[in-house]
């Protein structure tokens, strides 16, 4: 048996059964054209392909720093869970009633389990010779509703999401600063704001109070908010003596101003380093 | 001086049938878009092996810096994304290509059916892609809880509740996933970290071997 370069082979290693050859679709080694060797020409191509995606990629990746939230908290409740976009379309899917509460099986296994068992064993179910997707139009029109079906969930998903609120679950969205827990404006901030606007004063998106850091207001204008409201927060919120008021304006404002001096510190560090 | 290092090898292992099968065989015309521009949807099974590649580079680095604990998950990818260099990019290349490897695969699958080319000789190779999908969506599940920011415990939650519903297995399956039949904490992020990093993974390389193989042994479809 001659050995090493040059080995003679009895056969192609794409090994086909003689018998069965007629009743399976033609290999294309069948049809006469234009080949081409993989090694080197074709690889080649292939290669200027890669790099040309990985330039569109690496764009992608420079122009979309991925997102990171705040660290996990198990207590937060009024956290809106809200999963990666390829798994939208199940949680789109178990809104709807024939699939959620009592049903949720139907939702969770059944449909799930038919459309991805029927992919998963395909040519088991399309069994016919024909491969052009016209010849078979119940494979064709069962894969085109399942796709149809998947990317209109996707998108109701995405269309019924608060995108600017979810911004605010960022850890960006969190400038860093420390409360002064010895303040007496923070008693009274206790008292009368933070059930709406969070221990921090990052705000919570589910009662609809926003983040009190970064707010433009002055001392009066502050004072004015909390008795007569703005937008869609209500009058009289605060209750307490003028005194009072004042610590609360003055507790905000010292607030927004360490967290616009620690920005700017923070900023001169990055770019000492 | 190469050749000499290949034939002292060559002589002993006999590895030019091995090339051979790898690597010296004819690209058909139907399939080369330098022929066809139509056929660039055959790119995209080699573009989904490109991105998992990606993946593996670019996972095996983020490794050196992310801590599999709930203390410390979070803190350390805070820290890579902000303070590593290139830490950004790295995790930024992982993150997206968790997207685009689903892009790539579904619109494989879809490329794969509507040439009706899973039909025989090829079912087994179809059955392994769908599998190879089904790992696909697996990481994607278990890697967006790693960072342990709200989303990924929030998401983690509603994910081990669909998997709690499944009849008669749900409550053990919760609880294999989970580490317990209750909480999520330190050991649903130890499993997941595992499940994420060696599990899956394992079976990723083991289907994707089987998929080449099979992919060399019947070669491609003929043209429609």
């Amino acid at each position: 048996m001659q050995r090493g370069k040059g080995m003679k082979f009895v056969e192609d290693s794409r090994v086909l059964d003689k018998e069965s050859r007629n009743k399976i679709p033609k290999d294309y080694s069948e049809y006469p054209g234009r080949t081409e060797a993989f090694w080197p020409n074709f690889l080649l191509k292939e290669w200027l392909v890669g790099a040309v995606f990985l330039i569109g990629f690496l764009c992608l990746v420079a122009a979309h720093p991925s997102p990171l939230e705040q660290q996990a908290d198990p207590n937060n409740a009024s956290y809106i869970p809200l999963p990666d976009w390829y798994f939208l379309f199940l949680y789109e899917l178990l809104k709807y009633e024939f699939a959620a509460g009592d049903y949720v099986v139907i939702g969770t296994v059944v449909i799930p389990g038919l459309a991805f068992g029927a992919l998963l064993i395909a040519p088991f179910l399309d069994r016919g010779p024909e491969r052009r997707p016209s010849k078979r139009p119940i494979a064709t029109g069962l894969m085109l509703l399942g796709v149809i079906a998947t990317i209109w969930l996707t998108y109701e998903s995405v269309e019924a999401v608060n995108w600017e609120d979810r911004a605010n679950y960022s850890v960006e969205a969190v400038p860093d600063v420390e409360i002064d827990e010895e303040d007496p404006g923070y008693e009274v901030y206790q008292n009368n704001c933070m059930s709406c606007h969070g221990g921090q004063l990052e705000g919570n998106p589910a009662s609809g109070g926003p983040s009190l850091v970064g707010i433009p207001h002055g001392k009066e204008a502050l004072k004015d908010i909390a008795v007569n409201g703005v937008g869609e927060m209500p009058a009289n919120m605060f209750e307490g003596t003028d005194e009072e008021l004042d610590q609360l304006a003055e507790f905000i404002i010292s607030v927004n101003e360490q967290a616009n001096g620690e920005g700017e510190e923070g900023e001169s560090e990055e770019e000492s380093e | 001086m190469l050749h000499k290092l290949y034939d002292w090898i060559d002589e002993r292992l006999d590895i030019t049938p091995i090339w051979r099968d790898i690597a010296d065989h004819e690209v058909p015309e139907h399939v080369n878009p330098a022929h066809h521009f139509s056929a660039f949807v055959y790119c995209f099974g080699g573009l989904t092996f490109f991105v998992t590649v990606i993946q593996i580079l670019s996972g095996m680095f983020l490794t050196m810096y992310y801590v599999p604990d709930i203390v410390n998950a979070w803190e350390s990818v805070k820290y890579l994304q902000t303070q590593v260099a290139h830490g950004q990019i790295v995790r930024g290349m992982h993150h997206w290509g968790a997207s685009v490897v689903i892009v790539m695969i579904f619109l494989h699958t879809l490329r794969v059916f509507f040439q009706g080319a899973y039909k025989k000789p090829r079912e087994l190779n179809w059955v392994v892609g769908v599998l190879l999908f089904f790992v696909m969506l697996g990481l994607g599940f278990t890697g967006y809880l790693l960072p342990w920011d709200n989303k990924a415990f929030f998401a983690t939650q509603v994910g081990l509740e669909i998997a709690e519903s499944v009849p008669y297995i749900g409550g053990d399956l919760k609880t294999l996933l989970a580490g317990d039949p209750e909480i999520v904490g330190a050991k649903t992020l130890a499993r997941f970290f595992a499940i994420h990093v060696f599990f899956l993974p394992a079976a990723l390389f083991a289907l994707m071997g089987a998929h080449f193989i099979m992919i060399r042994r019947q070669g491609i479809s003929g043209p429609l």
